[in-house]
């Protein structure tokens, strides 16, 4: 049977076993929505023209999203997986590891689309989230999901490969997320961080997927309210890539199928 | 008859402690090779680099005529060749027993068939149990499943019965034997000597990283040539003499106590006490 396949097979057994965890899929994707509805609700400020605290919090809480389904989740269930002796025993088979990964791949793509659209649907419907209105708007949100979920699951598999046990993974994994939400305007309006704040999330993807998917949910006159003025779509997905690239090269090189 | 596995002077160090400190040995095709010893006189190690788990650092070694520390871009046609069942595992806690044997059997280019392997394993009640509510040994049975569903030529057993109760470990046994009569070269490591003796060809013991003897398990310390203890009851008393003629000393027993002797046994040392006698002459 071919890589492809047998990818798409492990991405089938991923999905089954995702599916009946139930913590698993509230803590994937029903917590961002349940986020969503305390911060919206307690924050309605209007922070610029037309533009509400809850409304610039969907934006982010979508970026995050791709955070939580590849990052967040790659970095806590791997090392489980290589605690329990799963990976060890995929690892004695002839499947090629590049299934294993196509695999991860299928289930962070389709835990991160259930999570989006749950938050476009609740944001749409209880917090004025706008939809795009031109297929330009939507392109760049596609490519922006795209590039940032494909970077999350690189960064996720890498940070795994360097995290000793499962039981200690969640604590690793989920300060360092909230500790990026808290900089890279998710929690708080960006602008309103103080600089060096603002230099030191620069240097994560986070950040930039939140103002690119302001750009593509907060109307254009908000841009202006940015740091520099501009939503920095193209040097976004110049960082993006970056970050991609990089990630790639550290998760070949930290990956382990076994604690020795 | 040729050889499946042959190892050459292997070694292997973790920081200064020389967990296998050469190892020579020659596995024949077909046959069943217990390597039994002591918790970490590297038993685990040795198989675990003829798995193509762990480097090594010195010595030869071939399985399946490659190399299980270079196999590159080849190992996945090796590993199709190769069963492995690992100790303890706990992981596919949410998928049911049907749906794991099926589904490892995609990774095989000639699987068994696996409802049949299911059934081979006495899990056919449970095949649409969830793994996380199987007992240990079922567990266990459901591991050898995925060792053996590729139709391995060698199959790796760590451990393999721990957790069964004595008529599961009797049906495993049947199970391995079945293997062995289809070609099957079966490299077992256990703590149960009664196993290795009920199963085994050849076994090999290990000490300190180093291979104390290698023998079939009736030859094994010269267990065949060892003394016989006559043991029987007269007078109210229990007698018992240690012997190089059983024979000859029981017909005249039988002479002397006019017919059948009460309470008679005749034991020779069995695995497990040449085996401890050994490892602790090593100590």
């Amino acid at each position: 049977m071919n890589t492809l396949r047998l990818g798409l097979l492990r991405g089938n057994i991923e999905i089954k076993q995702f599916m009946r965890q139930r913590e698993s899929v509230i803590f994937t994707i029903f917590f961002p929505v349940l986020l969503l509805f305390i911060f919206g609700s307690v924050f309605k400020d209007t922070i610029a023209p037309g533009v509400t605290f809850s409304q610039y919090f969907v934006a982010g809480m979508i970026a995050s999203g791709l955070v939580n389904s590849g990052f967040q989740q790659l970095a806590i269930n791997i090392p489980i997986e290589r605690d329990n002796g799963a990976l060890k025993r995929l690892r004695g088979t002839p499947m090629s590891p590049i299934a294993f990964f196509i695999g991860k791949a299928i289930l962070v793509f389709l835990s991160m689309i259930a999570q989006v659209i749950m938050l476009l649907f609740f944001g749409a419907l209880f917090f004025h989230l706008h939809l795009p209105h031109s297929g330009a708007l939507w392109l760049r949100f596609a490519w922006l999901v795209i590039l940032g979920s494909a970077c999350s699951t690189v960064l996720g598999i890498a940070l795994a490969g360097i995290i000793k046990s499962g039981r200690g993974a969640p604590a690793v994994v989920s300060p360092f997320v909230i500790v990026l939400q808290f900089i890279s305007g998710v929690f708080f309006v960006f602008s309103n961080l103080p600089s060096w704040m603002q230099h030191f999330a620069a240097l994560f993807p986070l950040k930039w997927l939140t103002q690119g998917m302001r750009s593509v949910f907060l109307p254009d006159s908000f841009a202006a309210q940015e740091v520099t003025h501009h939503w920095e779509i193209g040097r976004t997905a110049i960082i993006l890539v970056a970050w991609l690239i990089a990630g790639t090269i550290l998760a070949t090189r930290s990956f382990k199928w076994s604690r020795q | 008859m040729s050889t499946a596995i042959e190892v050459l002077d292997l070694r292997k160090k973790y920081g200064e402690y020389e967990a296998v400190a050469g190892i020579s040995l020659s596995i024949e095709q077909g046959e069943i090779y217990a390597i039994l010893g002591p918790n970490g006189a590297g038993k685990t190690t040795t198989v675990e680099i003829l798995e193509g788990y762990r480097s090594r650092d010195g010595g030869t070694v071939s399985v399946l005529g490659s190399d299980p520390g270079s196999l590159g871009i080849h190992g996945s046609v090796w590993r199709n060749r190769i069963g492995i069942v690992l100790q303890s595992t706990s992981d596919a806690a949410e998928l049911t027993v049907a749906e794991t044997v099926h589904h490892f059997s995609h990774y095989y280019t000639k699987p068994k068939n696996p409802d049949s392997v299911i059934e081979l394993v006495g899990l056919s009640e449970k095949r649409d149990a969830k793994i996380r509510t199987l007992s240990g040994g079922q567990r266990r049975r459901l591991d050898v499943a995925l060792g053996i569903i590729g139709a391995p030529e060698i199959l790796f057993l760590d451990e393999p019965t721990t957790g069964f109760d004595p008529e599961a470990r009797r049906a495993f046994w049947e199970l391995i034997l079945s293997l062995k009569a289809e070609g099957t070269t079966i490299v077992l490591t256990t703590h149960y000597l009664d196993e290795a003796e009920a199963l085994a060809d050849r076994v090999a013991v290990i000490n300190a990283g180093k291979i104390v003897e290698i023998a079939t398990p009736a030859t094994l310390g010269g267990r065949h040539l060892a003394k016989a203890t006559i043991s029987w009851s007269e007078d109210g008393n229990t007698h018992s003499k240690i012997s190089e003629n059983p024979t000859q000393d029981v017909l005249e027993l039988s002479k002397r106590l006019q017919g059948e002797i009460p309470e008679l046994t005749i034991t020779r040392p069995s695995l497990e006490d040449i085996y401890l006698t050994m490892i602790e002459g090593q100590q």
